[in-house]
């Protein structure tokens, strides 16, 4: 079973696929078999993951491959692969797992919509791209998928495409992350024609494999930052972050979607995949393009944990501290702690969906209220809600022990801590675990205590349906933590290739009380500053001029639209213009010219040929007109012309003789 | 006068040219075919003149070849008349004049 499981490793993206078009092709009127439908594709797909997860357990550093070609030009052969190894099955069991959940969640958020089957069919298509990234072997199929997972976050971020903001937002996620992959696509053209082939591991001859790997020499450096441009368009990255937040327009199953288990985690997927190449090189752990992708994270994770701290809307500040994190597990892959990012990257699957669902039933409790100024209290009128979203909450922030985010944030702290080239990024990251305390503070206090708010005051809890996800998850983000501590780091080992040690006494770390001070501070600073909740935020009403700064995302969105948009609209005025005047001009001169030649080609064919033949075709009926009056009919004159005509040859004859 | 070849020859002529102008000139069917049997009596007697001033003895072709045309020449009289009828009961008249089916 297990290894029909390894060889038939396309089924599992397929799946849902197949039922993403067979939902595609059912009617509004169907609710029920959609949804059905929908789950049972990913039940199917995550029993598979599971049974592929469980084929690499008995091995550590497990690796299957499957390749094939795809097909031949002249002496080349394009080859196309999957493979099983610790990464793809963590990924492919998290990505199932975590989808299904937010499937059943969206049967209860979505349950009014008019287009309910056609957003079943787009979250199992994006889904099936999400593991298609997943079990590609190449990257190529790799690249594919990534488009299909591009396309998929198109669609459905545009999903409300009755709303001009959701459109504009799913423009812009797909065109920024268009921007990163133009990088990625170059890379892989030029890891193609360096190395000769796109196949990750094929026995030895593969790209990530040495003898590749040191035919690629100085170029390896630029084909990682290369792609490197293509994992932070997805993943969020600074500077292509400003579509993350702006996706918060699609529904909220989709940001869930979008932000814990499928598209950006994409990004760090792929750093982790192709990291040889950016390994390739390194002294003491760091190299050029390795310490490139730890300030790019540091960059983002700072910005996006500040900017959190200024937002009002429920799901924009978890979004940017979406960006945070995949910053902070972009430092952790650059400082060589991949085992570590990929950790956080799991964790924060379960609870990035978590508060996403969470924040979805208390958007639907409030009747689509998303400012948190305006809720309030809520912990008595939505229990299961609060709980949940607590259990996320401290996940996120790293509360010691008890939760699966705290002991992957340590593990990157103490990966950070280790790196060769400089200890600012362990300082800034220690910052930004404060950082993200605090805000998470902020948007509880905010949403949960206090006085009741306006929106609260109608609110109720979510139906089973909508709740029980968040049970699951809530409970993942807590039993998870089981295989992460340092006194057992089973997935620790288990992704690094090694056997895990059970040792207790490593449980109780230094680290431990680093993060537990750390997070103290965060929280407490959030009660002390929000306790007194009100309107206007107590940071606003301090520092007005950084609080703008910050609730104004940093100006960045206007940054770009003053150097980049508005070098893109002079570029289209410009091409307009010159397509106007320039181009036209000439066209129509041209069009002119071909016109005079026409009419003189015209009078010469009326005037000289036509009337040539006209001539020829006059005379020639002329001829014919004399010739039929002879044929009078009367037989008389024909015998006469007889008679005639003998006398004439005698005469003739008499004459010759 | 002695009977000379040449007097036979003229009266032939004659009666040939006789028979052309009466098929060339009359507008009656009957008439034309008439003016043809007397240009076929004309070729007749040219048959008989030369045979019989030819040398003696001799085998009777001429008079044989005569003979043979007097009696096509019964036959294409009976064919002629059958053809004059048939073309009046088309066209209701034997007035060659009016008969232009052939025109071009």
């Amino acid at each position: 079973m297990i290894n029909w499981i390894i060889s038939h490793l396309w089924l599992i993206p397929s799946v849902p696929l197949a039922m993403a078009l067979a939902v595609l092709s059912l009617t509004n009127s169907q609710q029920r078999l959609a949804a059905g439908l929908a789950v049972a594709g990913q039940v199917a797909a995550l029993l598979l993951s599971l049974g592929a997860f469980a084929a690499t357990l008995p091995t550590p550093g497990y690796r299957a491959l499957q390749n094939f070609t795809w097909f031949t030009f002249g002496e080349q052969a394009l080859r196309l692969g999957f493979v099983l190894d610790p990464l793809t099955a963590v990924m492919l069991v998290m990505i199932t797992f975590v989808s299904l959940w937010i499937f059943v969640f969206s049967i209860g958020y979505m349950a009014e919509d008019a287009h309910f089957t056609r957003f079943f069919a787009y979250l199992s298509f994006f889904s099936a791209a999400m593991l298609g990234v997943v079990i590609a072997n190449s990257l190529l199929f790799l690249f594919i998928s990534w488009e299909l997972v591009g396309l998929a976050s198109y669609l459905l971020i545009g999903f409300w495409i009755h709303k001009p903001s959701a459109a504009a937002a799913a423009k812009k996620a797909f065109i920024t992350t268009r921007i990163g992959d133009i990088g990625f696509f170059i890379g892989m053209l030029w890891l193609y024609g360096r190395s000769g082939t796109l196949l990750f591991y094929d026995g030895g001859k593969g790209a990530l494999e040495s003898a590749a790997l040191l035919s690629l020499g100085p170029a390896a450096t630029w084909i990682a930052l290369l792609i490197f441009c293509g994992a932070a368009g997805k993943s969020g990255q600074f500077p292509l972050h400003v579509w993350l937040p702006d996706a918060m327009e699609g529904p909220t199953p989709v940001s869930a979607l979008i932000h814990a288990a499928t598209m950006v985690a994409a990004g760090v997927f792929l750093v982790a995949r192709v990291y040889p190449l950016f390994s390739l090189g390194e002294i003491h752990g760091v190299t050029t393009s390795l310490s490139v992708v730890v300030w790019i994270g540091v960059v983002t994770a700072l910005m996006s944990a500040l900017i959190a701290l200024a937002q009002a809307d429920i799901k924009r500040i978890l979004a940017y501290s979406t960006v945070s994190q995949l910053g902070l597990m972009m430092v952790s892959l650059g400082v060589g702690g991949v085992a570590a990012g990929i950790m956080h990257l799991l964790a924060h699957g379960f609870f990035k969906a978590l508060l996403f669902l969470g924040s979805g039933s208390v958007i639907h409790g409030c009747h689509d209220e998303q400012d948190i100024r305006k809720m309030g209290g809520l912990r008595r009128l939505m229990p299961i809600t609060f709980f949940a979203y607590a259990i996320g909450m401290m996940a996120l922030s790293g509360v010691p022990l008890f939760f699966s985010g705290a002991w992957t944030k340590e593990e990157i702290l103490h990966a950070t801590s280790l790196w060769k080239a400089s200890h600012l990024p362990h300082y800034l990251m220690l910052l930004g675990v404060v950082l993200t305390a605090l805000y998470m503070t902020r948007q509880m206090i905010h949403v949960f205590f206090g006085p009741k708010g306006g929106a609260s005051n109608h609110a109720h809890e979510s139906s089973p349906v909508m709740t029980m996800p968040l049970v699951v998850l809530a409970t993942c983000a807590i039993v998870f933590s089981l295989v992460l501590t340092p006194a057992w780091p089973w997935l620790h080992s288990y992704l690094s290739g090694e056997r895990p040690v059970l040792n207790w006494s490593l449980l109780i770390t230094p680290a431990l009380y680093v993060s537990l001070a750390l997070v103290v501070i965060g929280i407490g600073l959030g009660v002390l500053i929000y306790r007194g909740g009100g309107e206007t935020d107590p940071v606003e009403r301090a520092l007005p001029q950084v609080f703008r700064f910050l609730e104004n995302r940093m100006w960045l969105d206007e940054l770009y639209d003053w150097t980049v948009l508005a070098l893109a609209r002079f570029a289209a005025r410009l091409s307009d213009f010159l397509d106007r005047y320039l181009w036209d001009g000439l066209f129509r001169l041209g069009s002119t010219l071909v016109g005079f030649f026409g009419s003189l080609t015209k009078g010469f064919d009326e005037r000289a040929i036509n009337s040539g033949v006209n001539e020829a075709t006059n005379w020639a009926r002329g001829l014919g007109r004399g010739i039929a009056r002879g044929h009078s009919g009367q037989v008389q004159t024909y015998l006469g012309a007889i008679a005639i005509a003998m006398v004439a040859l005698f005469i003739f004859y008499a004459w010759l003789t | 006068m002695t009977p000379t070849l040449q007097l036979f020859l003229i009266i032939s002529a004659a009666l040939f040219c006789i028979g052309l102008l009466a098929a060339l000139s009359r507008r009656h069917a009957i008439f034309i075919l008439i003016g043809i049997e007397m240009m076929l009596a004309a070729a007749g007697l040219n048959f008989i003149a030369f045979w019989r001033f030819g040398p003696q003895p001799a085998p009777p072709t001429g008079v044989l070849i005569t003979i043979f045309a007097i009696a096509i020449a019964a036959a294409e009289a009976a064919v002629g008349l059958a053809l004059v009828i048939a073309v009046y009961r088309r066209f209701r008249t034997t007035n060659i004049d009016e008969i232009d089916e052939l025109r071009g």
